[in-house]
Protein backbone atom coordinates (compact mmCIF):
# COMPACT_ATOMS: atom_id res chain seq x y z
CA UNK A 1 0.00 0.00 0.00
CA UNK A 2 1.69 3.01 -0.89
CA UNK A 3 1.49 6.09 1.49
CA UNK A 4 -0.67 8.63 0.59
CA UNK A 5 1.79 11.79 1.18
CA UNK A 6 -0.26 14.82 2.32
CA UNK A 7 1.17 18.25 1.18
CA UNK A 8 3.30 20.06 3.65
CA UNK A 9 1.61 23.14 4.49
CA UNK A 10 3.88 26.16 5.34
CA UNK A 11 2.47 26.89 9.34
CA UNK A 12 1.04 29.82 8.64
CA UNK A 13 -1.60 31.27 10.57
CA UNK A 14 -4.06 33.75 8.96
CA UNK A 15 -4.17 36.87 10.58
CA UNK A 16 -6.62 38.85 9.02
CA UNK A 17 -9.27 37.83 10.98
CA UNK A 18 -7.68 38.89 14.11
CA UNK A 19 -6.52 41.92 12.31
CA UNK A 20 -10.12 42.83 11.80
CA UNK A 21 -11.41 42.34 15.06
CA UNK A 22 -8.16 43.91 16.84
CA UNK A 23 -9.29 47.12 14.33
CA UNK A 24 -13.12 47.06 15.59
CA UNK A 25 -11.76 46.72 19.14
CA UNK A 26 -9.84 49.70 18.30
CA UNK A 27 -12.26 52.13 16.45
CA UNK A 28 -15.14 51.19 19.24
CA UNK A 29 -12.25 52.40 22.11
CA UNK A 30 -11.59 55.57 20.05
CA UNK A 31 -14.50 56.68 19.23
CA UNK A 32 -15.70 56.00 22.70
CA UNK A 33 -12.56 57.31 24.55
CA UNK A 34 -12.58 60.19 27.27
CA UNK A 35 -9.56 60.73 28.14
CA UNK A 36 -8.69 60.27 32.17
CA UNK A 37 -7.21 63.44 34.03
CA UNK A 38 -4.15 63.21 35.40
CA UNK A 39 -5.37 64.94 39.09
CA UNK A 40 -2.54 66.73 40.81
CA UNK A 41 -3.52 64.33 43.63
CA UNK A 42 -4.81 61.09 43.69
CA UNK A 43 -7.72 60.39 45.14
CA UNK A 44 -9.89 57.02 46.59
CA UNK A 45 -13.41 58.24 46.37
CA UNK A 46 -15.90 56.46 48.93
CA UNK A 47 -18.55 53.97 48.05
CA UNK A 48 -21.83 54.71 47.43
CA UNK A 49 -25.35 53.07 45.94
CA UNK A 50 -26.14 56.55 43.72
CA UNK A 51 -26.55 55.69 40.00
CA UNK A 52 -26.69 59.06 39.35
CA UNK A 53 -23.99 60.10 36.33
CA UNK A 54 -21.77 63.32 36.88
CA UNK A 55 -22.87 65.74 34.74
CA UNK A 56 -21.09 66.86 31.78
CA UNK A 57 -21.53 70.94 32.09
CA UNK A 58 -21.89 73.29 34.82
CA UNK A 59 -19.57 71.86 37.68
CA UNK A 60 -17.07 73.26 39.71
CA UNK A 61 -15.21 69.98 41.45
CA UNK A 62 -13.55 70.44 44.38
CA UNK A 63 -10.77 67.58 45.12
CA UNK A 64 -9.72 67.48 48.84
CA UNK A 65 -6.79 65.18 49.02
CA UNK A 66 -5.87 62.56 51.84
CA UNK A 67 -3.77 65.45 53.34
CA UNK A 68 -6.51 68.13 53.35
CA UNK A 69 -5.34 70.58 49.83
CA UNK A 70 -7.78 72.23 48.24
CA UNK A 71 -8.11 72.17 44.43
CA UNK A 72 -10.55 73.30 42.33
CA UNK A 73 -11.79 72.40 38.45
CA UNK A 74 -14.57 73.73 36.56
CA UNK A 75 -15.40 72.93 32.88
CA UNK A 76 -15.67 75.36 29.89
CA UNK A 77 -19.26 75.50 29.51
CA UNK A 78 -21.91 73.20 27.46
CA UNK A 79 -20.49 75.08 24.29
CA UNK A 80 -16.93 76.00 23.30
CA UNK A 81 -17.75 79.34 22.76
CA UNK A 82 -19.12 80.14 26.32
CA UNK A 83 -15.55 79.60 27.24
CA UNK A 84 -16.15 79.84 30.91
CA UNK A 85 -12.17 79.12 32.01
CA UNK A 86 -10.77 82.05 30.93
CA UNK A 87 -13.51 84.05 31.93
CA UNK A 88 -13.01 83.13 35.70
CA UNK A 89 -9.22 83.71 35.36
CA UNK A 90 -10.13 87.45 34.47
CA UNK A 91 -12.43 87.87 37.20
CA UNK A 92 -10.16 86.43 39.65
CA UNK A 93 -7.14 88.64 38.06
CA UNK A 94 -9.26 91.78 38.69
CA UNK A 95 -9.77 91.09 41.86
CA UNK A 96 -6.55 90.49 42.53
CA UNK A 97 -5.05 93.41 40.83
CA UNK A 98 -3.52 91.11 38.26
CA UNK A 99 -3.88 91.13 33.98
CA UNK A 100 -3.64 88.12 32.38
CA UNK A 101 -2.89 88.05 29.14
CA UNK A 102 -4.34 86.34 26.45
CA UNK A 103 -2.24 83.66 26.01
CA UNK A 104 -2.30 83.12 29.81
CA UNK A 105 -5.94 82.84 29.55
CA UNK A 106 -5.88 80.05 26.74
CA UNK A 107 -3.66 77.86 28.46
CA UNK A 108 -5.61 78.15 31.56
CA UNK A 109 -7.96 76.86 29.46
CA UNK A 110 -6.51 74.79 28.06
CA UNK A 111 -5.53 73.16 31.14
CA UNK A 112 -6.63 69.66 31.89
CA UNK A 113 -6.94 68.84 35.72
CA UNK A 114 -7.58 70.41 38.55
CA UNK A 115 -5.14 73.24 40.12
CA UNK A 116 -4.53 74.16 43.21
CA UNK A 117 -2.41 77.23 42.83
CA UNK A 118 -2.81 80.15 45.10
CA UNK A 119 -3.52 83.32 42.64
CA UNK A 120 0.02 85.12 43.33
CA UNK A 121 2.00 82.38 41.16
CA UNK A 122 -0.62 81.97 39.13
CA UNK A 123 1.64 83.33 36.27
CA UNK A 124 5.02 81.36 36.78
CA UNK A 125 2.10 78.32 36.91
CA UNK A 126 0.90 79.03 33.44
CA UNK A 127 4.60 80.17 31.92
CA UNK A 128 5.39 76.75 32.99
CA UNK A 129 5.89 74.42 29.88
CA UNK A 130 5.58 70.52 31.42
CA UNK A 131 3.73 69.09 34.42
CA UNK A 132 7.61 68.95 35.90
CA UNK A 133 7.95 72.64 35.27
CA UNK A 134 3.70 73.26 36.77
CA UNK A 135 3.65 70.55 39.31
CA UNK A 136 5.90 72.33 42.41
CA UNK A 137 3.04 75.44 41.99
CA UNK A 138 0.34 72.53 43.29
CA UNK A 139 0.27 73.25 46.98
CA UNK A 140 -3.27 73.95 46.70
CA UNK A 141 -5.50 76.85 46.99
CA UNK A 142 -5.34 79.20 50.00
CA UNK A 143 -8.50 78.97 52.64
CA UNK A 144 -7.93 80.11 55.71
CA UNK A 145 -9.91 83.50 56.96
CA UNK A 146 -6.85 85.79 56.07
CA UNK A 147 -6.58 84.81 52.84
CA UNK A 148 -9.79 82.74 51.01
CA UNK A 149 -8.98 82.61 47.91
CA UNK A 150 -11.35 79.42 47.51
CA UNK A 151 -14.49 81.29 48.44
CA UNK A 152 -13.38 83.88 45.67
CA UNK A 153 -13.13 81.80 42.92
CA UNK A 154 -16.62 80.32 44.17
CA UNK A 155 -17.87 83.39 44.16
CA UNK A 156 -15.76 84.23 40.43
CA UNK A 157 -17.15 80.96 38.90
CA UNK A 158 -20.97 81.83 40.18
CA UNK A 159 -20.46 84.99 38.59
CA UNK A 160 -19.65 84.09 35.28
CA UNK A 161 -21.60 80.89 35.06
CA UNK A 162 -25.02 81.09 37.09
CA UNK A 163 -25.82 77.40 36.67
CA UNK A 164 -22.77 75.85 38.55
CA UNK A 165 -23.27 73.17 40.53
CA UNK A 166 -20.64 72.31 42.79
CA UNK A 167 -19.57 68.74 43.14
CA UNK A 168 -17.11 67.31 46.09
CA UNK A 169 -14.17 64.63 45.05
CA UNK A 170 -12.72 64.06 48.21
CA UNK A 171 -10.70 61.13 49.23
CA UNK A 172 -12.23 58.53 51.65
CA UNK A 173 -9.32 59.52 54.17
CA UNK A 174 -9.78 63.26 54.18
CA UNK A 175 -9.65 64.45 57.76
CA UNK A 176 -13.68 65.65 57.83
CA UNK A 177 -12.43 68.99 59.07
CA UNK A 178 -10.73 69.65 55.38
CA UNK A 179 -13.99 68.77 53.89
CA UNK A 180 -16.29 70.80 56.48
CA UNK A 181 -14.34 74.23 55.38
CA UNK A 182 -14.65 73.70 51.79
CA UNK A 183 -18.82 73.03 52.53
CA UNK A 184 -18.82 76.06 54.59
CA UNK A 185 -17.03 78.12 51.90
CA UNK A 186 -20.02 77.17 49.88
CA UNK A 187 -22.59 77.63 52.27
CA UNK A 188 -21.57 81.21 52.88
CA UNK A 189 -21.90 81.88 49.07
CA UNK A 190 -25.38 80.47 49.45
CA UNK A 191 -24.69 77.07 47.84
CA UNK A 192 -27.05 74.40 49.84
CA UNK A 193 -26.87 71.59 47.58
CA UNK A 194 -24.10 69.52 46.34
CA UNK A 195 -22.97 66.86 44.69
CA UNK A 196 -20.03 64.10 46.35
CA UNK A 197 -18.29 62.23 43.78
CA UNK A 198 -18.57 58.42 44.56
CA UNK A 199 -17.94 55.34 43.34
CA UNK A 200 -20.22 52.81 42.07
CA UNK A 201 -20.84 50.03 45.00
CA UNK A 202 -24.14 47.38 45.19
CA UNK A 203 -26.24 47.18 47.95
CA UNK A 204 -29.42 45.36 48.57
CA UNK A 205 -32.50 45.28 51.08
CA UNK A 206 -34.88 42.63 50.27
CA UNK A 207 -38.92 42.40 51.58
CA UNK A 208 -37.50 39.94 53.99
CA UNK A 209 -34.50 41.41 56.18
CA UNK A 210 -37.05 44.33 57.32
CA UNK A 211 -39.73 41.60 57.79
CA UNK A 212 -37.32 39.93 60.19
CA UNK B 1 -7.42 30.46 -12.84
CA UNK B 2 -3.65 31.62 -11.92
CA UNK B 3 -2.73 27.77 -10.75
CA UNK B 4 -4.45 26.41 -13.91
CA UNK B 5 -2.01 28.83 -15.71
CA UNK B 6 0.73 27.87 -13.54
CA UNK B 7 0.42 23.84 -14.43
CA UNK B 8 0.31 24.43 -17.86
CA UNK B 9 3.35 26.56 -18.04
CA UNK B 10 5.31 23.61 -16.11
CA UNK B 11 4.29 21.28 -18.68
CA UNK B 12 5.55 23.01 -20.91
CA UNK B 13 9.06 22.24 -19.73
CA UNK B 14 9.99 26.03 -18.98
CA UNK B 15 11.96 26.45 -15.63
CA UNK B 16 10.34 29.50 -14.10
CA UNK B 17 9.93 30.27 -10.44
CA UNK B 18 7.22 28.80 -8.50
CA UNK B 19 4.45 31.87 -7.70
CA UNK B 20 2.92 32.18 -4.82
CA UNK B 21 0.42 34.06 -4.04
CA UNK B 22 1.16 37.49 -2.71
CA UNK B 23 1.11 36.95 1.00
CA UNK B 24 0.95 40.26 3.10
CA UNK B 25 2.81 39.52 6.96
CA UNK B 26 0.29 40.40 9.20
CA UNK B 27 1.94 40.26 12.31
CA UNK B 28 3.54 43.79 12.75
CA UNK B 29 0.26 45.10 12.41
CA UNK B 30 -1.35 42.90 14.70
CA UNK B 31 1.90 43.80 17.29
CA UNK B 32 0.75 47.94 16.21
CA UNK B 33 -3.11 47.53 16.84
CA UNK B 34 -2.10 45.09 20.00
CA UNK B 35 0.10 48.07 21.68
CA UNK B 36 -2.93 51.10 20.29
CA UNK B 37 -5.83 48.82 22.45
CA UNK B 38 -3.81 48.47 24.96
CA UNK B 39 -3.01 52.14 25.43
CA UNK B 40 -6.58 53.54 24.89
CA UNK B 41 -7.80 50.88 27.16
CA UNK B 42 -5.54 52.75 30.44
CA UNK B 43 -6.33 55.93 29.00
CA UNK B 44 -9.72 55.90 28.88
CA UNK B 45 -12.25 56.84 31.64
CA UNK B 46 -14.89 54.03 31.43
CA UNK B 47 -16.97 54.34 34.19
CA UNK B 48 -18.08 57.56 34.83
CA UNK B 49 -17.69 58.44 38.61
CA UNK B 50 -21.16 58.56 40.34
CA UNK B 51 -22.53 60.97 42.15
CA UNK B 52 -24.93 61.54 45.18
CA UNK B 53 -27.04 64.97 45.81
CA UNK B 54 -26.86 66.00 49.41
CA UNK B 55 -28.53 69.28 50.27
CA UNK B 56 -27.60 70.63 53.60
CA UNK B 57 -29.85 72.85 55.87
CA UNK B 58 -29.33 76.88 54.94
CA UNK B 59 -27.29 78.62 57.59
CA UNK B 60 -29.20 80.46 60.10
CA UNK B 61 -27.98 84.12 60.24
CA UNK B 62 -30.35 84.71 62.59
CA UNK B 63 -30.71 82.20 66.10
CA UNK B 64 -33.22 83.52 67.60
CA UNK B 65 -35.40 82.53 64.88
CA UNK B 66 -36.85 78.81 66.00
CA UNK B 67 -36.74 76.08 63.72
CA UNK B 68 -39.59 73.71 63.38
CA UNK B 69 -40.12 71.81 65.95
CA UNK B 70 -39.86 67.66 65.80
CA UNK B 71 -41.00 65.30 68.15
CA UNK B 72 -38.10 64.24 70.15
CA UNK B 73 -38.91 60.79 70.05
CA UNK B 74 -38.69 60.43 66.83
CA UNK B 75 -34.89 62.02 66.94
CA UNK B 76 -31.90 59.99 66.47
CA UNK B 77 -28.27 61.45 67.07
CA UNK B 78 -25.66 59.88 65.08
CA UNK B 79 -22.46 60.96 65.43
CA UNK B 80 -19.50 60.04 62.84
CA UNK B 81 -16.42 59.17 65.85
CA UNK B 82 -12.77 59.14 65.58
CA UNK B 83 -11.11 56.06 64.51
CA UNK B 84 -14.19 54.97 61.64
CA UNK B 85 -16.35 54.49 64.78
CA UNK B 86 -20.09 55.97 65.26
CA UNK B 87 -22.43 56.73 67.85
CA UNK B 88 -25.82 57.28 68.39
CA UNK B 89 -28.33 58.65 71.02
CA UNK B 90 -31.91 58.80 70.83
CA UNK B 91 -33.73 61.93 71.46
CA UNK B 92 -31.96 65.65 72.67
CA UNK B 93 -29.59 66.45 75.26
CA UNK B 94 -31.75 69.12 77.39
CA UNK B 95 -29.96 72.52 78.17
CA UNK B 96 -30.76 72.01 82.03
CA UNK B 97 -29.02 68.79 81.43
CA UNK B 98 -25.65 69.46 79.67
CA UNK B 99 -25.11 72.68 81.72
CA UNK B 100 -25.07 70.39 84.71
CA UNK B 101 -23.28 68.14 83.25
CA UNK B 102 -24.98 65.45 82.87
CA UNK B 103 -24.38 63.69 79.76
CA UNK B 104 -26.69 60.51 78.68
CA UNK B 105 -24.49 57.97 77.31
CA UNK B 106 -23.64 57.16 73.53
CA UNK B 107 -24.66 53.50 72.02
CA UNK B 108 -21.64 52.54 69.90
CA UNK B 109 -22.61 51.43 65.94
CA UNK B 110 -20.74 50.57 63.57
CA UNK B 111 -21.18 50.59 59.56
CA UNK B 112 -21.93 46.99 59.25
CA UNK B 113 -25.08 45.71 57.54
CA UNK B 114 -25.55 44.35 61.44
CA UNK B 115 -24.98 47.87 62.91
CA UNK B 116 -26.27 50.96 61.89
CA UNK B 117 -28.30 49.51 59.23
CA UNK B 118 -30.28 47.50 61.78
CA UNK B 119 -30.94 50.43 63.75
CA UNK B 120 -32.09 52.29 61.26
CA UNK B 121 -34.45 49.69 59.47
CA UNK B 122 -35.96 49.00 62.63
CA UNK B 123 -36.97 52.52 63.21
CA UNK B 124 -37.52 53.08 59.30
CA UNK B 125 -39.90 49.89 59.27
CA UNK B 126 -43.06 51.15 57.51
CA UNK B 127 -41.22 53.44 55.22
CA UNK B 128 -38.95 50.81 54.20
CA UNK B 129 -41.33 48.49 53.81
CA UNK B 130 -43.18 50.71 51.74
CA UNK B 131 -40.54 51.59 49.37
CA UNK B 132 -39.34 47.38 49.17
CA UNK B 133 -42.78 46.63 48.18
CA UNK B 134 -42.81 48.99 45.59
CA UNK B 135 -39.63 48.04 44.36
CA UNK B 136 -40.40 44.50 44.28
CA UNK B 137 -43.43 45.49 42.48
CA UNK B 138 -41.47 47.09 39.34
CA UNK B 139 -39.34 44.18 39.31
CA UNK B 140 -41.86 41.48 38.97
CA UNK B 141 -43.75 43.85 36.38
CA UNK B 142 -46.54 44.88 38.14
CA UNK B 143 -45.95 48.08 37.24
CA UNK B 144 -44.53 49.64 33.96
CA UNK B 145 -42.55 52.67 35.05
CA UNK B 146 -39.70 54.63 34.09
CA UNK B 147 -36.46 55.13 36.05
CA UNK B 148 -37.47 58.80 36.62
CA UNK B 149 -41.00 57.95 37.77
CA UNK B 150 -39.58 55.35 40.12
CA UNK B 151 -37.33 57.89 41.84
CA UNK B 152 -40.06 60.55 41.84
CA UNK B 153 -42.56 57.14 43.59
CA UNK B 154 -40.00 56.85 45.92
CA UNK B 155 -39.50 60.64 46.76
CA UNK B 156 -43.29 60.84 47.18
CA UNK B 157 -43.38 57.84 49.44
CA UNK B 158 -40.50 59.38 51.68
CA UNK B 159 -42.15 62.88 51.80
CA UNK B 160 -45.18 61.77 52.84
CA UNK B 161 -44.02 59.60 55.47
CA UNK B 162 -44.70 60.58 59.42
CA UNK B 163 -43.22 57.51 60.95
CA UNK B 164 -39.68 57.25 60.22
CA UNK B 165 -37.35 58.58 62.39
CA UNK B 166 -35.67 62.20 61.86
CA UNK B 167 -32.07 61.54 61.72
CA UNK B 168 -29.42 64.31 62.72
CA UNK B 169 -25.78 63.13 61.56
CA UNK B 170 -23.19 65.25 63.41
CA UNK B 171 -19.30 64.49 62.82
CA UNK B 172 -16.96 64.66 65.32
CA UNK B 173 -13.54 66.53 64.35
CA UNK B 174 -11.54 63.79 63.73
CA UNK B 175 -13.65 61.75 61.89
CA UNK B 176 -13.29 61.11 58.13
CA UNK B 177 -14.42 61.93 54.64
CA UNK B 178 -15.43 58.56 53.80
CA UNK B 179 -17.49 58.23 57.63
CA UNK B 180 -19.50 60.70 56.01
CA UNK B 181 -20.09 59.36 52.95
CA UNK B 182 -21.03 56.55 53.96
CA UNK B 183 -23.71 57.26 56.24
CA UNK B 184 -25.11 59.47 53.72
CA UNK B 185 -25.55 56.39 51.86
CA UNK B 186 -27.15 54.68 54.72
CA UNK B 187 -29.62 56.69 54.47
CA UNK B 188 -30.63 56.57 51.17
CA UNK B 189 -29.59 52.20 51.13
CA UNK B 190 -32.52 52.35 54.57
CA UNK B 191 -34.68 54.66 52.31
CA UNK B 192 -34.78 57.45 55.43
CA UNK B 193 -36.97 60.17 54.48
CA UNK B 194 -35.51 63.05 57.08
CA UNK B 195 -32.25 63.32 57.46
CA UNK B 196 -30.01 66.48 58.19
CA UNK B 197 -26.13 66.97 58.97
CA UNK B 198 -25.98 69.38 61.43
CA UNK B 199 -23.12 71.03 63.23
CA UNK B 200 -21.35 69.40 66.24
CA UNK B 201 -22.52 70.69 69.55
CA UNK B 202 -19.78 70.61 72.38
CA UNK B 203 -21.72 68.72 74.61
CA UNK B 204 -21.91 66.35 71.78
CA UNK B 205 -18.05 66.24 71.29
CA UNK B 206 -17.66 66.01 75.00
CA UNK B 207 -20.18 63.00 74.79
CA UNK B 208 -17.57 61.12 72.19
CA UNK B 209 -14.49 61.97 74.52
CA UNK B 210 -16.51 60.23 77.59
CA UNK B 211 -17.38 57.21 75.02
CA UNK B 212 -13.64 56.96 73.35
CA UNK B 213 -12.29 57.53 76.76
CA UNK B 214 -10.69 60.38 76.16
CA UNK B 215 -11.94 62.11 79.16
CA UNK B 216 -12.52 59.95 82.32
CA UNK B 217 -16.32 60.39 83.30
CA UNK B 218 -15.01 61.53 86.90
CA UNK B 219 -13.09 65.13 85.13
CA UNK B 220 -15.99 65.68 82.85
CA UNK B 221 -18.42 66.26 86.09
Amino acid sequence: MPKIKLPTKSPRIDMTPMVDTFAVILTFLMLTATMRQTEPATVDTPFSISEKPTPDFNTMTFLIAADGKVFMNMDNGPDTAFKFRPKILEEMGNRYGLEFSDAEKREFEKFPSSMGVPIMQMKQFLAGKSSKERDPFQVGIPADSLDNQLAMWILCARQVNPNIQASIKGDSKTPFPAVKKVLDNLQDKKINKFMLVTSLEAAEINLEEIQQ
Amino acid sequence: MAEIIQEEKGKGGKKKAKKHPPHIDMTPMVDLMCLLITFFMLTTAFAKAKVMEIVLPEKIENPDEQRSAVAESRNVNIILGPDNRLFWYPGAVKPEEYNNNIFPPLQELDYSATGVRQLLLDKNKTLARKIAEFRDKVTRGELVLTQDSILGSIKKLKSDDDTGPFVQIKAYKEANYGNFVDILDEMNICGIGRYMFVDITWYEEKMVEIATGKTAIASAK
